[in-house]
């Protein structure tokens, strides 16, 4: 019973509700005010492209853009217990999830994949704020170990992008907990001598930022990015007193020390393909956009399934396979 | 003078009539009053046993929170000898809200860290009411790195309302201190017990308590936001804070039930703040037998026995 109304029902529900067109063919930049057209927003990778102000993009529209040829294959996360608390606020949590997959169309909070960008093999992880805020839960804790066990199975980087308003009250402590259990997924990785790369996106917040998302190798994050412990208005409540312009955005936590780089989206793959090959003892990267990955010629390891899932279109390669570590 | 909470004030009256009496009676020799005050004090005591023995979640926030309640400096001063404070985190500052040093508890050395949130407005201000900033929590990676170079084993005493929202600690990585405290507590290679005595308030708590034995005072809470925080996101309204107190499962025993405390030490009738040197000794009792129960186990058995400890967490919830 359980399973049918907490998987397949959504499942079935989210399949039928999907929109075929976007409701609303125009958005307006909330910084800028332009009008903009779906169509070239979404080319845009959903950043305004007359003031540059980046909105929130969901993890498949990014995955689709970052990957050669937009293939990746989903990595299985362990399913959570459902409501292990039984908690209620006004509203039951077990309908509050029932309500965020039905308008996302997503089962939870983050997106677990694997696939080659710019021929680089890697694993990535990304929140999903449309649900539920993003919000850490069990099954993002699950989520992260599951990203890092399969990058240290597969010998490959795991990179992760944050989005969160942090941890989700309605698992009470347990959500706590999923700050030592990534911790944990990162020290994995560490150990393997594998990268681990955190993408700080808009916004990322709370006991999100207080585990896995600060404790990345190298730390980037997109323009104008919230990013914090205690927001703005709890510390405005307990000092008093006006915070500075631009406090605790990305570009102020550049500045006071506590990331490697503000990157804009647009940039970020070729960015992180970059960095990933210089990391992992690989030549550089070819420009440009790539195909998917071939099939039959060099699978990055013997029999690693469903990572180089069939794509029936692709061309003979002019980059050198990727090394397998 | 006594502080009552909220839900002891029948108690108070109970109390100030017994002590009216004798009060009476010391001015007037000739006055026989105590058959009436045994009377008020046998009836305190058997309110006192019906209110203690069933307190719901948000008093236990409140006894959790008692300004009298023993907090980390007794303990510490009461259970260690040869305290040696070792401060700073040769970076910015000295936190005073957070407590360290070599201790020795009976013959065995330990490092002894934890949250301090001081006892009149003075020492409170101080030690900043328990709320740690970045350079408290890189202190106390000091102080964990130190001890596992030299196989001293950790304890951790927590009492926060969780870690300090300010400008200054924002600016200075409040977030990564956390990430990298939790990051140490979970490398160690020798014993790190936990005991949580009042409030463990969030990632400020996370941070020294990613133990391998988690103990908590029969009355402390352990929460990922406060009932007031809870209720003013969750209910829109901060006075739900009774309903989110029950709802987040904040108390010892919902902690005990879902596997993140693994001992309750039981408290004195009427909580800690009403015997503290009772309250003390059974801590310090409850660590000593934790940290024999640990004493035998080797470095790495240590990291990868809390690791999987933590990775296992969520397995059960609570019953229905």
């Amino acid at each position: 019973m359980n399973w049918i109304s907490n998987y397949v029902r959504p499942t079935i529900n989210s399949i039928f509700s999907r929109r075929e067109v976007p409701e609303n063919l125009w958005t307006k930049c909330d910084e800028c005010g332009t009008m903009l057209f779906h169509r070239e927003l979404a080319d845009n990778l959903n950043v305004c492209p007359s003031c540059s102000h980046h909105m929130h993009i969901t993890p498949r529209a990014r995955f689709k853009a970052m990957f050669d040829g937009g293939v990746f294959a989903e990595v299985t996360v362990p399913e959570p217990l459902p409501d292990p608390l039984q908690f209620r606020d006004q509203k039951k949590y077990t309908d509050r999830i029932k309500d965020a997959r039905r308008t996302t169309s997503e089962k939870e909070a983050m997106l677990v994949v694997e696939g080659e960008m710019g021929r680089t093999p890697v694993v990535a992880a990304a929140q999903d704020f449309s649900f539920m805020a993003g919000s850490m839960g069990m099954y993002v804790g699950n989520a992260i170990i599951a990203a890092a066990e399969r990058a240290v199975e597969l010998g490959r980087p795991l990179i992760l992008f944050s989005a969160a308003g942090g941890a989700r009250m309605q698992e009470g402590i347990l959500s706590l907990m999923q700050m030592p259990r990534t911790t944990v997924a990162v020290e994995m990785l560490k150990e393997a001598g594998l990268p681990y790369i955190v993408v700080l996106t808009h916004p990322t917040t709370g006991g999100v930022t207080a585990s896995y998302a600060m404790l990345g190798d190298i730390q980037i994050a997109e323009p104008g990015a919230l990013i914090c412990f205690a927001g703005p208005r709890v510390i405005e409540q307990t000092i008093r007193e006006k915070l500075p312009e631009g406090f605790q955005r990305a570009e102020y936590l550049l500045d006071h020390g506590m990331l490697d780089r503000v990157t804009p989206r647009g940039q970020l793959t070729d960015e992180l393909v970059r960095i990933l090959r210089m990391l992992m003892g690989l030549p550089p990267a070819v420009a440009g956009d790539l195909p998917a990955p071939e099939t039959a010629k060099a699978p990055p390891v013997p029999d690693a399934p469903a990572a180089e899932a069939a794509t029936d279109s692709a061309p003979p390669k002019s980059t050198p396979a990727p090394k397998a570590k | 003078m006594k502080n009552y909470l909220e839900f002891e004030k029948p108690l108070a009256e109970i109390e100030g009539k017994a002590e009216e009496l004798r009060a009476m009676a010391r001015t007037n020799t000739g006055m026989d009053i105590e058959k009436e005050a045994a009377a008020l004090d046998k009836k305190a005591g058997d309110l006192l046993k019906s209110l203690y023995g069933n307190l719901s979640a948000w008093q236990k926030c409140q006894v959790a929170r008692h300004p009298d309640r023993p907090h980390c400096k007794s303990y510490i001063e009461t259970l260690f000898t040869e305290y040696t404070p070792l401060a700073g985190d040769r970076n910015f500052a000295d936190d005073h809200s957070v407590m360290g040093g070599l201790a020795r508890l009976g013959d065995q050395a330990v490092m002894v860290i934890g949250h301090e949130k001081g006892n009149d407005t003075k020492s409170r201000i101080e030690r900043n009411f328990g709320m740690a900033r970045p350079e408290g929590y890189r202190k106390a990676i000091r102080l964990m790195e130190l001890a596992d170079r030299f196989g001293v084993p950790v304890v951790t005493i927590v009492d926060t309302p969780g870690a300090y929202p300010g400008k200054g600690a924002e600016e200075r990585g409040q977030s990564e201190a956390i990430a990298r405290a939790t990051e140490k507590c979970l490398a160690l290679k020798v014993p790190l017990v936990t005991v949580i005595i009042g409030e463990g308030g969030s990632g400020g708590a996370v941070a020294f308590a990613t133990a391998n034995r988690v103990l908590m005072l029969e009355h402390s809470i352990y929460s990922v936001i406060s009932p007031e925080g809870c209720a003013s996101i969750l209910w829109k309204n901060a006075e739900k804070m009774r309903e989110a107190a029950e709802a987040l499962r904040l108390t010892a025993q919902n902690l005990k039930e879902l596997g993140v405390c693994d001992t309750i030490v039981k408290e004195p009738l009427g909580g800690a703040h009403r015997d503290a040197p009772a309250a003390i000794d059974a801590v310090g009792k409850a660590i000593r037998k934790a940290l024999a129960d640990l004493a035998g186990t080797d470095g790495l058995d240590l990291r990868n026995n809390r690791r999987k400890k933590y990775l296992g967490i969520g397995s059960k919830g609570l019953a229905a």
